[in-house]
């Protein structure tokens, strides 16, 4: 290619590539000013962290400046690619340190004597890094992978997507260090304090434009359902993030920020997002992903549309009221405890709508289940899907909820939720993604995933069941009363009692993790050795 | 992509005719077991927000027909769970630690009142099987320092160890003799040891007989000519072998030097009257309680 026609080609985007690099520029020195200024530590450690990314983006604008524009013809799949590893590494850094909080429950002597490191940080850290960057990569990947294909369409407004992507796995950084460091504005979920909230709602809004924008120039009549569900997720946690996080700093170069509601407000503020992180996050997101990648991988069409858009509608217009249902018995009046209640229990049909169309779209191919393992995995995952949206709504039965709150049943009530439905899902879908991405017919064994889906199956029956009987006998004990009417135990002693409950929750745990580490290295050896190969918009992926 | 509505050859249910990245859709109808299982709960959510406080008018919520509310219920559950005690709880406020340490129906809920009131408030300090630790005495043992019968350990619990917001508490102090310079560090160490061998420990005999007269001068006002403690100023007994703060011959020394005085709370600030005779009636029957008007040494 000569000269000339490269820099014809590059010339279009001349002057936005000029416009970025100065925009990146000013961000870095801005940034350095707040880092210099800063009135602490952890405050000036976040700046030059942000520093040196926005170099590192310049750098990286300037380098690809003047080269010919890279080939967009095909579906963006590059960005596809580095999301299903990076989701892969942040699972396992997650289920790692959930793994160490556990062992630290169970023996108190494995907090260490330094700050960093003890129960108190390593616990936002495991949250954060299962939720937001195992499980939020793994929407974006996905979210993008599904996006294109069922819109036969190039993800829209070029770069913009590389931003979310980067700019996404920078608030990952950003959080975690944060955490470790004791940066925090203690809000469930939302531990960040405001300069990461700010930047993270820049890029959600991003993340929103690139979606929107591909869903719009979709060269398809109908949007499919799995969009619907991807776009409610998207769209919702902008709201939740933004009013859950709505905070005033001590200082714009401090970290440390208070929240703009007090007391009864903040807390159901607070359990107004936590709740629908759940549903809106770890809910919608995930079912998006489950109407893309079973009927893809068991080749069937989906069970109902009738059903999907009932349950679709039903389901984000109650999820968000059921929120106080965390507060049974605290402060909050007792109307919005009622309200919390009985949207909770309504929203037990429109959750299982979900399951109901996930496992009835293998109608006609269960044999498969024999033979795909990582079909297999999807719908082991489905049916913890429901088996959590039934236990949920139970819980929040007041008369339930006065045993179940504040003990371990809520733990393991989570995690059948996000090991089960939420872990599997994502490492089915990338079981199925991953070979076609790098051009293999299938992953390296199945065999391997085999070993996986019952290795991750057996340790959360194990997590959720030690978790059941430790937390209703602790809240037996709690309530417990002698012939006399005196409180039979103390608190220590039902601790005492739970010692051995907290030892098979870490078996538990560590089972999941060694799967997803049998999963690392299939994974590795799927693509080791392979290329990444593009597929031409329009071109139908392959089912299993 | 035009809508190609087609059969589907296993379910015999037509698709809706949209295909995406070659995914189909059937148009099953609903589930009718979902579908009233669905109704079922909206008309019960509709029913139980009747029943129950929910719906928020402009300064308050419909009440419920069945005008419950949390704060009521809770109300009547302390109202029962009191009524059910509150003979004996009167019996007990009305009635000596001694008295209560003679009737056995209220010695046996006196006893489980003070184990459920001493796992919450002691246990901290005391430990939950109230062996103590280095600095908070075991209540097992006879060795009290302020005294082991009914009345004594009553008057402990109401009103503190050195607790200064209590002006009845239990004060003593024992002065800082190396700190404050009032011994020399070689009269400390005579009287460290002569106060050590007087539990049988291994000490110096040169600076045991040494130490006799520095005990004599000094210390036996309070621990007594014979260093068996006195109970007027909390002051331990050294004869017994039990060393509230350690046992080696060091941390006797220690003590001396500048000695740790602990505080206990003064229960009467925090616990009805009732709650801590049952305490007290809980430590005494720990093993070591003394029986009424005992001499004390």
């Amino acid at each position: 290619m000569g000269l000339e026609s490269r820099v014809q080609q590059a010339s279009p985007s001349g002057g936005g590539a000029m416009l970025m690099m100065s925009l990146w520029g000013v961000l870095a020195l801005l940034a350095i000013t707040m880092g210099a200024k800063a009135e602490d530590t952890p405050f000036a450690i976040h700046m030059f962290i942000f520093a040196a990314a926005a170099i590192l983006a310049l750098v990286f604008k300037a380098r690809s400046f003047g080269q010919p524009a890279p080939d967009a013809s095909g579906y963006n799949d590059d960005i596809v690619r580095w999301g299903a590893l990076i989701t892969l590494f942040w699972g396992v850094v997650g289920l790692l340190v959930g793994v160490v909080i556990a062992l630290q429950l169970a023996y108190p002597a494995w907090n260490p004597d330094l700050e960093w490191f003890n129960f108190g940080r390593l616990r936002p850290l495991h949250t954060s890094a299962v939720i937001f960057a195992f499980g939020g990569n793994a929407l974006l990947t996905t979210s993008f992978y599904v996006v294109q294909r069922t819109n036969r369409t190039r993800l829209a407004l070029g770069n913009l997507a590389w931003f979310v992507f980067w700019g996404y796995q920078l608030f990952i950084v950003l959080a975690a260090t944060g955490y470790l460091l004791g940066v925090t504005e203690g809000r469930e979920y939302a531990e960040p304090e405001w300069y990461i909230d700010i930047w993270i709602t820049v890029v959600w809004v991003a993340y929103f434009l690139v979606f929107f924008g591909t869903l719009l120039q979709r060269k398809e009549p109908h949007i499919y359902v799995a969009n619907w569900f991807y776009l409610a997720f998207i769209v919702t946690i902008a709201m939740l993030h933004i009013v859950n996080n709505l905070s005033i700093p001590v200082s714009v170069f401090g970290s440390k920020s208070y929240a703009l509601f007090s007391g009864v407000q903040d807390a159901l503020t607070q359990w107004w997002y936590g709740h629908n992180a759940v549903g809106f996050f770890l809910t919608a997101g995930f079912l998006g992903m489950m109407y893309f990648f079973i009927p893809k991988r068991a080749n069937r069409p989906v069970y109902s549309y009738r059903l999907s858009i009932v349950h679709f509608w039903s389901l984000i217009f109650l999820y968000i009221w059921a929120g106080p249902h965390h507060l049974h018995y605290t402060a909050l009046p007792d109307w919005a405890q009622t309200l919390g209640m009985v949207f909770s229990i309504m929203l037990w049909m429109p959750s299982w709508g979900g399951m109901i169309n996930g496992l009835m779209t293998l109608s006609g191919a269960w044999d498969k289940l024999r033979t795909d393992p990582v079909l297999r995995m999807m719908v082991i995952s489905v049916a913890f899907y429901g088996m959590s949206t039934f236990e949920g709504p139970m819980m929040s039965i007041k008369s339930v909820n006065s045993l179940s709150h504040y003990t371990d049943w809520t733990i393991g009530h989570v995690h059948s939720g996000a090991l089960g439905w939420v872990g599997m899902i994502s490492m089915g879908a990338l079981y199925h993604l991953i070979p076609r991405l790098w051009g293999r017919k299938e992953v390296y064994s199945l065999r391997l995933v085999s070993w996986h889906v019952w290795l991750a199956t057996l340790g959360i029956v194990i997590y959720a069941s030690a978790m059941w009987v430790s937390g209703i006998m602790q809240g037996l004990m709690w309530r417990e009363y002698d012939a006399n009417g005196f409180l039979a135990y103390s608190f220590v002693e039902t601790v005492e009692a739970m010692h051995p409950y907290y030892v098979i929750r870490a078996m538990g745990g560590a089972l999941f993790l060694v799967g997803a580490l049998i999963m690392v290295y299939n994974i590795y050896r799927t693509i080791r050795g392979a290329q990444p190969v593009s597929q031409p918009v329009g071109m139908v992926s392959a089912p299993a | 992509m035009v809508t190609k509505i087609e059969k589907d050859e296993i379910s015999g249910t037509p698709t809706t005719g949209h295909e995406w990245d070659g995914i189909r859709e059937l148009n099953t109808p609903l589930p009718r077991w979902w579908l009233y299982t669905f109704y079922g709960t909206v008309i019960w959510g509709l029913a139980y927000t009747i029943a129950y406080p929910a719906w928020p008018l402009l300064n308050s919520a419909t009440p419920g027909i069945l005008g419950w509310s949390s704060r009521g219920a809770l109300e009547e559950q302390v109202t029962a769970a009191r009524a059910a005690q509150q003979a004996n709880l009167d019996k007990i406020a009305a009635m000596s630690v001694d008295d209560i340490l003679k009737d056995p129906q209220l010695l046996a809920f006196a006893q489980a009142g003070g184990a459920a009131a001493f796992k919450v408030n002691c246990v901290q300090c005391h430990g939950s099987g109230a062996a103590g630790g280095v600095g908070y005495p075991n209540l097992n043992d006879d060795d009290w320092l302020w005294g082991g019968t009914p009345d004594a350990l009553y008057t402990t619990l109401r009103n503190g160890i050195r607790y200064t917001a209590n002006a009845d508490t239990r004060d003593s102090q024992m002065p800082s003799f190396g700190a404050d310079a009032i011994l020399t560090p070689e009269q400390i160490d005579d009287v460290a040891n002569y106060a050590f061998s007087l539990s049988g420990g291994k000490a110096d005999a040169a600076k045991v007989e040494a130490g006799k007269s520095v005990f004599a001068e000094n210390c036996a006002s309070c621990h007594g000519e014979d260093g068996k403690g006195g109970r007027d100023f909390g002051a331990p007994n050294l004869t017994d072998g039990i060393w509230l703060y350690g046992g080696s011959l060091d941390q006797v020394k220690a003590q001396i030097v500048k000695p740790r005085m602990g505080v206990m709370p003064a229960w009467s600030h925090r616990l009805d009257d009732a709650t801590i005779k049952e305490l007290a009636v809980y430590v005494h029957s720990l093993g070591g309680g003394e029986a009424a008007g005992a001499t004390t040494q």
